[in-house]
């Protein structure tokens, strides 16, 4: 269950950078010779975050220091550097902030824990809750209490029609 | 007991986001600490603006406290600092650099020219590649530079007086300036 979430979750996060990734292709770089090398730089792209205007990655963003900075990752892509090695670059510059998907260690450990500590925490509660309700229920009808309503269905006047006595058979049942 | 416990729970929980939220909105979300303090300034060259064939770089400064100030005739924020580094240009002996990032060199010299030059020397960084290097992502940005060529503070945005009253020049004095 709680697999299949992370894996819905996963799916829509890489849905949403395809997206884009592919919207930033297509409207915020130049068309450059080779699109496999573009691609490639598009993928590092979206994990750096637009210092410029914060909630957009580079990939995405229309700020000059973002056409600047892909401009860099295709120059470090072309001299052989993997991509860990520049977003290390991006970050010793700008900052860990850069880093789209922040870093586990143990300041943003709540970070990435947090959501699912309330999710286990909220599950649990809710299972606590449904677990103890159909109890008290129960608990609100003593035998005195089925007893007195059986009293009262007898006495009550027949010419009412079939519904008292189907009322009856339930309260029969129950008791 | 306990369900008084329960019931208390959610408001203390609002009362904890609430408190979280209103530190979040009092904090400037523009002022990212740079990875930079503290480590020594890049090492680059770049051509003096007013003397494109002289070369100067950060090494040059050794032994001296200075600061760096990263600025472009297209912004507008740096004709509002400008003044108060003019001033301090006059009243300081500190040498303040400029680094004249991604501009023109006409239209920077044209800025000097209307607004005064408070710089010992500019940089051209025509491309923007040290900036990259400096982390550079909004104009104007200023950095301290002790004698050991080790950044010490980094103002993001325009100076400020009470920044330069309060932060900077303190810092300078305490660095030996």
């Amino acid at each position: 269950m709680m697999q299949t979430l992370v894996n819905f979750f996963r799916g829509l996060l890489l849905a949403f950078s395809l997206v884009s990734a592919a919207h930033a292709a297509g409207t915020a770089t130049p068309a450059f010779a080779d699109p496999a090398l573009e691609a490639r730089v598009m993928a590092i792209a979206v994990e750096l975050r637009c210092l410029v205007c914060q909630n957009e990655n580079i990939a995405a963003s229309h700020a000059e220091l973002a056409v600047d900075l892909r401009m860099q990752i295709r120059e470090q892509l072309q001299a052989g550097r993997s991509q860990q090695q520049i977003l290390d670059f991006m970050a010793e510059r700008y900052g860990e902030f850069v880093l789209y998907r922040p870093l586990l260690k143990a300041q943003t450990v709540l970070l990435w824990a947090g959501p699912f500590v309330l999710l286990l925490l909220g599950g649990y509660a809710l299972f606590k809750q449904a677990r103890s309700r159909p109890e008290s229920v129960d608990a609100e009808w003593t035998a005195a209490d089925l007893a007195r309503a059986q009293q009262l269905l007898d006495s009550a006047p027949a010419a009412s029609g079939s519904a008292p006595d189907n009322l009856n058979k339930n309260m029969k049942g129950r008791a | 007991m306990k369900s008084k416990v329960m019931r208390w729970l959610p408001l203390t929980g609002f009362a904890v986001l609430l408190i979280f939220l209103t530190l979040g909105l009092s904090l400037n979300p523009r002022e990212v600490p740079s990875p930079l303090v503290d480590r020594p300034v890049p090492t680059f060259t770049l051509p003096n603006l007013a003397v494109p064939s002289q070369s100067m770089s950060p090494q040059d400064m050794r032994g001296q406290v200075w600061l760096l100030n990263v600025w472009a005739s297209w912004c507008v924020a740096c004709q509002q600092e400008h003044p108060l580094l003019v001033e301090f240009a006059k009243r300081e002996t500190v040498p303040l650099l400029g680094l004249n990032y991604k501009d023109k060199r006409e239209d920077a010299l044209r800025w000097l020219g209307k607004y005064g030059d408070p710089y010992r020397a500019s940089l051209s960084d025509t491309e923007g590649r040290v900036g990259i290097d400096l982390g550079v992502y909004g104009v104007p940005e200023t950095y301290v530079i002790d004698k050991q060529g080790v950044i010490r503070h980094k103002h993001i945005g325009a100076v400020t007086p009470e920044a330069l009253r309060d932060t900077i020049v303190p810092l300078l004095r305490k660095l030996g300036a």
